[in-house]
C-alpha cells in the first residue's frame, strides 16, 4: 500500500509498533468536484492517541479529506478503517456514531441557544428535554474539571468569546463520546493566550487517550503541538513524517514543492520625514459605539508600522477611516496636508488623489467584486485614470487588458488569464490582483489589512517581500495583522490595539509574543513588563 | 360604555382573533424553522373554499374541516417543495401561492355551485355551531366573573378552543421538546442541525405541514365557523395581518395570543361604530374604523414597535458548507 507521489516519498508513515490498531486509516480516498481532483488516492495512518497534524496550502485538499472523514462528503472510491475495521460514513450521524468529533473552523453554534442547549442538539436523551439538559449540566462540569473546559453552562453562546464558544464545540463533540476529534484551523481566531488554553486541552485530552487530529497551515503550531505530520498538496497526500524528526522548512518546501524563504530578509529600516499623522482620532459605529477611543500614531517615508491585536479591537475603522469611508474625529495629516474626516468631502477617491492607496482585510467585498474579471477589477479605483480613456466618452479597454497583462506578469498572478472572473482565482492569487493595483500606483502611504489571511506559504512569502520593497522605496507603510508572526517579521514598530486604544509600541526587535500577547488581551503597560508576565 | 357592551366586544374579538391566531402559529411554526410563509393568505382563502364547498356537498362540517385541511396542506407542500427541496426563493413562493389561491377558489366554487364564486350558505350540521361550556348559566350570577365566562368564553365553536389551546401546546412543544430545540436550531443555524446529524430537510418540512394544518384550521373556521360559507376573497388580507401579529410578538407563542387579540380587538371595535361615538362623542367614519388593523399592520411592519429579529436563517435555503 506504499504510494509513490510527485517527489517518490513514501505517503505514509510505519505502521505503530505492538498490536493496537490505529486509530485512523484512509486507503486510496479519491474524490473529484467535477473536473477538479480534490483527494487524489490519498493514504493516511493516525496512531491512536496522538496528536496528528495536517497541512498543506489553501485547496490542498485537507479539509475536503476530513469531510469525508465525517460524513459530509462521500468519497468517489476507498476505504475508511476506525479503530482497525472497515466503516463507511455516509453522514454526519455515522461519524458521530464511530467516535468521530468535528470542529470545523467556522463553529456550527445557535448563537441565541444557551451552552448547555448547544452541547445536547442532536444528542438529546429523549423526546423531552429536561433529562437531557440535567444530564448534560453534570457531564459538563466532570469535562470541565478533567480538561479545562469550563464553559458557564446557561451563557448564551453569542455572549461568549470566540475562545470560550470553540470550547463549547469540543465539549459538544465529547459529550457524543467522541475518541477522534478532528480540529479545522483551530487557532485561526485565537489570542495566543487562548491558543495556548487550547493546546493543553488538547494535550490533556491526548494524555485520555483521545486521538487528534489538526489541520492548520501555521507551521509553528504543528511543530509545538503535533506528534505526526501529514503535508499535502495540491491533493495528493506528499508525506507523513514525525514532527520530532523534521522541521519547519522542511515541511514548507514539502507544502510548495520549493524552498521557501520562512521570513522575507530586510535590511535596517530608513525613516524619513513624517508621512502619516494621526492624533486623537475617535469613530463611532452607526449605534453611537465608540470604536476608536483616542487614537495617535505616526508613519514616517520608508518604515512600516505593524498593528496588532484580536480582530475587532479598532483595527478595521482604523483603516476605514484612513482609506475614506468611514467617518471620525481628531486630526489626520498625510505629508502635512490635513484629512477631511467628516466624509463631506472625502472618500475613497480623494484619498487616493492624496496619495493613499489601500488594500482592504476582506478583499472579496471591499477590494474586488467577484463577478467581474481580472482586468475590470485591475481598474477599479483608478478608472478614470488618463492612460485608462480612449476619448472623453469610452474607456480604452485595450490598453486596461495590456497594463493587466503586465502586472499579472510582474506579480506572477496565476492564472495570467486577463478575462476571468475574480472569483475563479484562488486566495492568494486574489489578493495579488488587489496588491498589485494598490502598490503599482506608487502610493505615499499604503494601508494594507491582513494581507496574507487565506493566501498560502508561497503567496505570503512573494507579498511580504513586495511590501518590504515599497517600503525601501521610501513608502510609509500602515500594515494590520492578527497574524503574530507577520507583524513580528516584517513590521519596524509595532503597536497594540485592544478595545479602542494603542496599548503600547514595541520594537520587534526586543519584544516578544508573549508580551505582545498581554498588551493584545488589554493588559496595561505595568503589567505586561517583559519579564515572565502572569496573566 | 357599560360592562354588557364591553363583553359583546370581547366576544367578538375572540371570534374575530381566532383565525389570526391559528395562522399566527402555523407562520410561527414555519419561521421558526427558517422558511418564510408569505402564503399563509392563500391557504386559508384555499381551506375555506374546500371547507366551505366540501361541508356544502356532503352536509358534515367535519368532513369539511378535513377537506380544508387537505387544500392548505397541498399549497405547504408545493410551498415546501419549492423552498426546501428545490431551495427556491420563499417570498415568490408564498405570493405565487397567494395568487393562484385567489383564482382557483373563485373558479372552483363557481364552477361547482354557479353562485358568483361563493359556496352555499351552510345550515345545521354542514357548520360549526356554538358550544356552551358547562357551568356557563349557573355560574351567570357570580358578579363579573360570571358574566365575563358566560359571554366571553363560552359559546363558541370548537375550532375557537382548538386555537386557544394551540398557544400553551406550541410554547411547550418548542421549549420543552427535543423536536422544539431542533426546530428552533433549524431557524437560526441548520449547519448546527446538519452536524449535529439530523435532518434539515426532514424538520423543515415537519414545520410547514404544521402551517399547512394550522391555516387548514384557520381557513375552515372562517368558512364554517365564523361564516356560513366560503365567499370570494374571504380572508380579506387575515394572512398579513397574521404576518404582523407574528413580528409584533418576536415569534413567540403566547406574544402571538396577545398580538392577534389586540388585532382582533381592532376588527370587533370596527362593528360597533356606535360605541365608538359613545365613547369620544363624535362619529369616527366606518371606513376608518374597518382600516385600523391594517394600520396596525403598517406601524408595526413598519418597525414602529422596537426590535423584532427574525430567526437568522431565515428565508435562506440550506446548502451543504464546510
Amino acid at each position: 500500500m506504499s504510494v509513490d507521489t510527485e517527489t517518490g516519498r513514501r505517503a505514509t508513515a510505519a505502521p505503530p509498533s505492538g498490536d493496537v490498531p490505529p486509530a485512523i486509516e484512509l486507503r486510496g480516498i479519491s474524490k473529484a468536484f467535477g473536473s477538479v481532483q480534490a483527494n487524489k488516492d490519498i493514504d493516511i495512518l493516525v496512531a491512536r492517541g496522538t496528536i496528528h497534524g495536517i497541512i498543506g496550502e489553501n485547496g490542498a485538499g485537507k479539509s475536503t479529506l476530513m469531510s469525508i472523514l465525517y460524513g459530509f462528503y462521500k468519497a468517489d472510491k476507498g476505504e475508511i478503517f476506525i479503530g482497525g475495521k472497515l466503516t463507511t460514513i455516509p453522514d454526519s450521524q455515522s461519524a458521530i456514531r464511530a467516535g468521530i468529533g468535528m470542529v470545523f473552523q467556522h463553529f456550527k453554534l445557535v448563537q441565541n441557544f444557551t451552552v448547555l442547549e448547544n452541547v445536547i442538539l442532536g444528542a438529546e436523551e429523549g423526546r423531552l428535554l429536561a433529562p437531557s439538559l440535567a444530564k448534560a449540566r453534570k457531564v459538563l462540569a466532570e469535562l470541565a474539571a478533567e480538561y479545562e473546559l469550563d464553559v458557564d453552562p446557561d451563557a448564551l453562546v453569542q455572549d461568549l468569546s470566540v475562545g470560550l464558544q470553540q470550547r463549547v464545540e469540543i465539549l459538544k463533540a465529547l459529550y457524543r463520546h467522541a475518541d477522534i476529534l478532528i480540529l479545522d484551523e483551530p487557532t485561526g481566531v485565537l489570542t495566543p493566550d487562548e491558543a495556548d488554553h487550547l493546546f493543553r486541552i488538547l494535550q490533556g485530552l491526548k494524555d485520555q487517550g483521545k486521538t487528534i487530529v489538526m489541520i492548520t497551515h501555521k507551521l509553528r503550531e504543528i511543530m509545538e503541538i503535533t506528534d505526526n505530520v501529514s503535508v499535502m498538496r495540491r491533493g495528493t497526500m506528499v508525506a507523513t513524517v514525525k514532527t520530532a524528526e523534521t522541521s519547519p522548512e522542511d515541511l514548507a518546501e514539502l507544502m510548495v514543492g520549493r524552498k521557501v524563504l520562512m521570513h522575507v530578509p530586510k535590511g535596517p529600516a530608513n525613516p524619513g520625514k513624517v508621512v502619516l499623522e494621526v492624533e486623537n482620532l475617535a469613530v463611532r459605529d452607526e449605534h453611537k459605539v465608540e470604536r476608536l477611543r483616542g487614537i495617535s500614531l505616526q508613519i514616517r517615508a520608508g518604515e512600516i508600522l505593524g498593528i496588532a491585536g484580536v480582530a475587532g479591537n479598532g483595527q478595521s475603522e482604523l483603516l476605514a477611516v484612513l482609506g475614506g469611508f468611514a467617518n471620525g474625529t481628531g486630526k489626520i495629516r498625510v505629508n502635512g496636508v490635513e484629512l477631511d474626516l467628516t466624509g463631506r468631502h472625502s472618500d475613497g477617491q480623494s484619498r487616493r488623489a492624496q496619495g493613499i492607496a489601500h488594500v482592504p482585510e476582506d478583499r472579496q467585498s471591499l477590494g474586488l467584486i467577484m463577478d467581474f474579471t481580472a482586468w475590470e477589477n485591475m481598474a477599479f479605483g483608478y478608472h478614470n485614470a488618463p492612460e485608462y480613456q480612449k476619448n472623453w466618452l469610452l474607456m480604452d479597454n485595450d490598453a486596461l487588458r495590456a497594463d493587466t497583462d503586465k502586472k499579472m506578469a510582474t506579480y506572477d498572478i496565476r492564472p495570467p488569464i486577463a478575462t476571468l472572473a475574480a472569483k475563479n482565482f484562488s486566495g492568494g492569487n486574489q489578493q495579488k490582483i488587489v496588491v498589485a493595483r494598490e502598490m503599482e500606483r506608487n502610493p505615499d502611504l499604503l494601508l494594507i489589512g491582513q494581507p496574507t489571511r487565506g493566501v498560502d506559504i508561497g503567496a505570503i512569502e512573494f507579498i511580504h517581500k513586495q511590501i518590504i520593497a515599497l517600503r525601501d522605496a521610501g513608502k510609509a507603510i500602515l500594515l494590520v495583522s492578527v497574524e503574530l508572526d507577520e507583524i513580528m517579521s516584517i513590521a519596524d514598530r509595532i503597536a497594540v490595539m485592544f478595545d479602542g486604544r494603542i496599548m503600547g509600541e514595541r520594537d520587534p526587535a526586543t519584544t516578544n509574543e508573549r508580551e505582545l500577547g498581554l498588551l493584545m488581551a488589554g493588559m496595561g503597560e505595568a503589567s505586561a513588563a517583559p519579564t515572565k508576565g502572569a496573566a | 360604555m357599560d360592562y354588557a357592551t364591553l363583553l359583546q366586544i370581547l366576544d367578538s374579538t375572540l371570534r374575530l382573533g381566532t383565525p389570526l391566531l391559528l395562522a399566527c402559529l402555523a407562520g410561527l411554526f414555519s419561521e421558526r424553522s427558517g422558511i418564510f410563509d408569505i402564503g399563509l393568505e392563500g391557504k386559508m382563502l384555499m381551506a375555506a373554499m374546500c371547507s366551505g364547498a366540501v361541508a356544502a356537498l356532503s352536509g358534515s362540517v367535519w368532513i369539511g374541516l378535513l377537506a380544508g385541511i387537505a387544500g392548505s396542506m397541498m399549497f405547504a407542500v408545493v410551498h415546501g417543495l419549492a423552498s426546501i427541496t428545490f431551495r427556491g426563493n420563499q417570498l415568490i413562493s408564498g405570493v405565487a401561492l397567494n395568487f393562484v389561491a385567489s383564482g382557483i377558489t373563485v373558479l372552483v366554487a363557481q364552477d361547482l355551485f354557479h353562485q358568483g364564486g361563493r359556496t352555499p350558505a351552510l345550515t345545521g350540521n354542514a357548520r360549526f355551531n356554538a358550544i356552551d361550556l358547562p357551568f356557563a348559566e349557573s355560574l351567570r350570577g357570580v358578579p363579573v366573573l360570571g358574566p365575563f365566562y358566560a359571554e366571553v368564553v363560552s359559546g363558541h365553536s370548537a375550532l375557537v378552543y382548538v386555537a386557544l389551546l394551540a398557544v400553551p401546546v406550541t410554547w411547550w412543544l418548542l421549549y420543552r421538546t427535543r423536536f422544539g430545540l431542533r426546530l428552533r436550531a433549524v431557524g437560526e443555524n441548520p449547519a448546527s442541525v446538519d452536524t449535529a446529524g439530523v435532518s434539515v430537510v426532514r424538520l423543515r418540512y415537519a414545520a410547514v405541514g404544521i402551517a399547512g394544518l394550522l391555516c387548514g384550521l384557520a381557513g375552515a373556521y372562517m368558512a364554517t365557523g365564523l361564516q356560513a360559507g366560503f365567499g370570494r376573497e374571504m380572508t380579506a388580507g387575515r394572512g398579513y395581518i397574521a404576518l404582523a401579529a407574528l413580528i409584533f410578538a418576536k415569534w413567540r407563542p403566547w406574544q402571538a395570543l396577545y398580538a392577534t387579540m389586540l388585532f382582533g380587538f381592532l376588527q370587533a371595535l370596527a362593528l360597533r361604530p356606535d360605541v365608538i361615538e359613545n365613547i369620544f362623542g363624535f362619529a369616527v367614519p366606518i371606513p376608518l374604523l374597518d382600516a385600523l388593523p391594517y394600520i396596525l399592520t403598517v406601524v408595526v411592519l413598519a418597525g414602529f414597535v422596537g426590535k423584532a429579529i427574525p430567526p437568522r436563517a431565515g428565508g435562506e435555503p440550506y446548502v451543504k458548507e464546510r
